[in-house]
């Protein structure tokens, strides 16, 4: 089959700018990289006709003056670190990774290497973007940690964007061998309200046995444009748990494909959004249940203000041969202003007879009986709606199970005026 | 001086007229028992003077301790010292019974220029009045009224009004649904609850919660006014005759 090539003023003028960088991958995965490369030609900016991107307009990003750009500036970056953690830092500038700003120890059981080994599993790329990241890569740590072992400590993965116009493209692989445990924490943020793109890839396998927990902060700016793209997979009775948490940040996606491609495993997704202003925040999340006995939770909840937007799109695709699968999925929304928009879609594809799936979602808006209720008990309408808005996501709190983490993004929140403590 | 004088207010809903010129004057120490058929506009009086919003006022004022009610917003109406015990308390998932009261005494405290409570003062004063009303400690743990049975949310609208002590206490029907015993427990914290300085209005359909928190007056509503006042022995009457003199009484004098 001949490749159709497509061009596009936006794509000529968006790889132009890239033209002079080599991708980070390239001395470790040429042929990724080559691939990449050749879909690139294949592949253009997505518009609100593809079904996969009808809510979320990218032709600020596609038109978007963006290069690669290296800051060596000292960076104070404690206000980012998470008080008493004591967990290992691997810091990305502009998706540059910083060895000054970095404090981690790599040994054998917990291996941190920068440019290692990859992790993403097939060749394919199914937009635009994912191509961009591998053919165009600023920087790839690999993550591993050995069989058997428990991770003592937890693993700080801080992006930081500084520069007006920085596109950043770290690639991120993590393997947790047989038997092992990990906690990672990756958190978002950047400082001088600069505009820029992070589109970062992650690409983590999940081996058997082996327990991973990612909590995910997004905290950047309303000038910030963020894409994630993550891909799992999951082999025999291993369990996976993501936290995505988006405090604040102008343009947020959030794509999560996770493949249980074993028995017996347990896969939990969880996400909070609070957008306001004009921000836009968007998640599609895709779990593919291939084998028998598997379970999925799933439970995102937003708050939306002011004019922001909103998109849920949570795929459960359960194979003929996924029989006593245990699928759940909940979406719940509330609206605080009339202009603020939520596009919420469930899809729930079961080709399996044996199985529990369950799926929900509702959109609303803060109930006046409750908040009068609270008002005549002498609570100023702030109050009982700030009340009531962490009643909403309390729940979803609770999954970040370490207290330190949830207590430095319940701080972000409050720091926001967007919680009550 | 009057804790609240209630001055020929006239409320409606989506347009339906419910009270039609009330008036009533309430001093302090004083327990008034507002009785009346279904639809006679008890609970319209409660929602009203608490401040809900989706019944508009269209004449009429209301004087509590010397301010204008109606330029009060609710949670203002609160911190001068009006309770509303709800005839069917929201159940809030989520937020804990006792960090909502910490929050309310503490804006209420802010607003008379108090410093807050401690911890060990709050937890103190917890421990004090849930006894009151016989609520289990782990009740004042959990989110508001999830999960409450009838009477243990109703025993919980008691215990917030202890922890608030207000000076107008405004029962709407808290007797409604309590078995016997349930009743007696209310009815008791209630009771302990009474002083020269504190009034209650209490909104009943039944004479039987009357024989626990003996009123100094009972009024009969009908068709959104006060057709009759008198003491306890007006409520003895209703339980034994009904509501169906009164209402040809009314007839009667408007024919």
């Amino acid at each position: 089959m001949e490749a159709t090539i497509i061009t596009s003023p936006a794509k000529e003028k968006f790889l132009s700018s890239l033209a002079n960088h080599k991708s980070a991958l390239l001395e470790n995965a040429p042929e990724l990289v080559s691939a990449a490369l050749a879909s690139l030609d294949e592949l253009d900016f997505p518009t609100t006709r593809v079904e996969d991107w009808k809510y979320t307009r990218t032709a600020r990003i596609s038109n978007g003056e963006w290069s690669i750009i290296k800051n060596r500036n000292k960076i104070d970056i404690t206000p980012f670190l998470i008080r008493d953690l004591n967990a290992d830092v691997i810091v990305f500038v502009n998706g540059f990774f910083s060895n000054e700003l970095s404090s981690f120890s790599s040994s054998e059981k917990t291996s941190i290497t920068i440019g290692g080994k990859h992790q993403r599993e097939t060749k394919a790329f199914k937009n635009i973007f994912q191509a961009l990241n591998v053919a165009y890569c600023t920087s790839a740590v690999n993550i591993s940690v050995a069989k058997n072992i428990v991770a003592e400590k937890p693993i700080q993965i801080l992006h930081i964007v500084t520069d007006e116009k920085a596109l950043a493209q770290p690639f991120i692989s993590i393997h947790s061998e047989k038997s092992s445990q990990l906690h990672i924490l990756e958190s978002f943020v950047s400082v001088g309200e600069k505009k820029s793109f992070t589109n970062r890839s992650l690409n983590i396998t999940v081996d058997e046995n082996a327990q991973l927990h990612l909590d995910k902060i997004q905290i950047e700016c309303d000038d910030n444009f963020l894409l994630n793209e993550d891909n799992i997979h999951i082999a025999d009775n291993g369990h996976f748990t993501i936290n995505t948490l988006t405090v604040d940040g102008g343009w947020v996606r959030n794509s999560l494909n996770i493949s249980l491609d074993g028995q017996n495993i347990e896969a939990n997704l969880n996400g909070i959004f609070l957008p306001r202003r004009k921000q836009f925040v968007d998640n599609h999340t895709k779990v593919d249940h291939r084998f028998p006995n598997c379970n999925s939770n799933e439970l995102y909840k937003g708050i939306l203000d002011d004019q922001s937007t909103g998109v849920f799109n949570g795929k459960v695709y359960v194979h003929p041969d996924a029989q006593k699968t245990n699928a759940y999925q909940s979406n719940a929304n509330i609206l605080l202003s009339n202009d603020a928009q939520m596009n919420t879609k469930p899809e729930l594809e079961i080709y399996a007879d044996d199985v529990k799936c369950s799926h929900g979602t509702t959109t609303g808006q803060m109930d006046e009986n409750a908040l009068f209720y609270l008002k005549s008990r002498g609570l100023g309408d702030e109050s009982a709606r700030k009340l009531l808005s962490t009643a909403f996501i309390n729940d979803v709190l609770y999954k970040v199970t370490n207290e330190k983490v949830r207590e430095y993004v319940v701080g972000e929140l409050v720091r926001r005026e967007l919680l009550f403590v | 001086m009057n804790m609240i004088s209630i001055k020929n207010i006239h409320a409606q809903i989506e347009g339906k007229k419910i009270l039609n010129g009330l008036s009533l004057d309430v001093k302090p120490g004083e327990v008034h028992a507002i009785m009346g058929p279904n639809g006679s506009g008890k609970s319209t009086l409660a929602a009203v003077l608490a401040g809900r919003e989706d019944y508009e006022v269209t004449e009429g004022s209301v004087d509590f301790l010397g301010k204008n009610l109606f330029e009060l917003a609710p949670e203002e109406r609160a911190r001068e010292g009006m309770f509303l015990a709800f005839q069917y308390p929201i159940e809030i998932p989520g937020v804990s019974n006792l960090n909502f009261l910490k929050a309310a005494i503490a804006e209420q405290r802010k607003h008379k220029g108090l410093e807050p409570l401690t911890a060990r003062e709050f937890l103190n004063l917890v421990a004090e009045k849930s006894k009151l009303v016989e609520l289990d400690g782990q009740l004042a743990n959990r989110s508001v009224n999830e999960g409450f049975s009838g009477g243990e949310k109703k025993r919980n609208e008691i215990f917030q009004m202890a922890m608030l002590a207000p000076k107008l206490a405004i029962l709407d029907e808290t007797d409604s649904g309590l078995d016997i015993d349930a009743l007696r427990i209310v009815a008791d914290g209630v009771n302990s609850l009474r002083s020269p300085e504190r009034s209650f209005i209490i909104i009943t359909h039944y004479q039987r919660l009357l024989e626990y928190i003996i009123p100094d007056f009972v009024h009969v509503l009908y068709k959104g006014r006060i057709v009759k006042s008198g003491t306890k022995e007006l409520a003895l009457e209703l339980e034994e005759k009904g509501y169906d003199w009164i209402k040809e009484e009314v007839e009667t004098a408007n024919a």
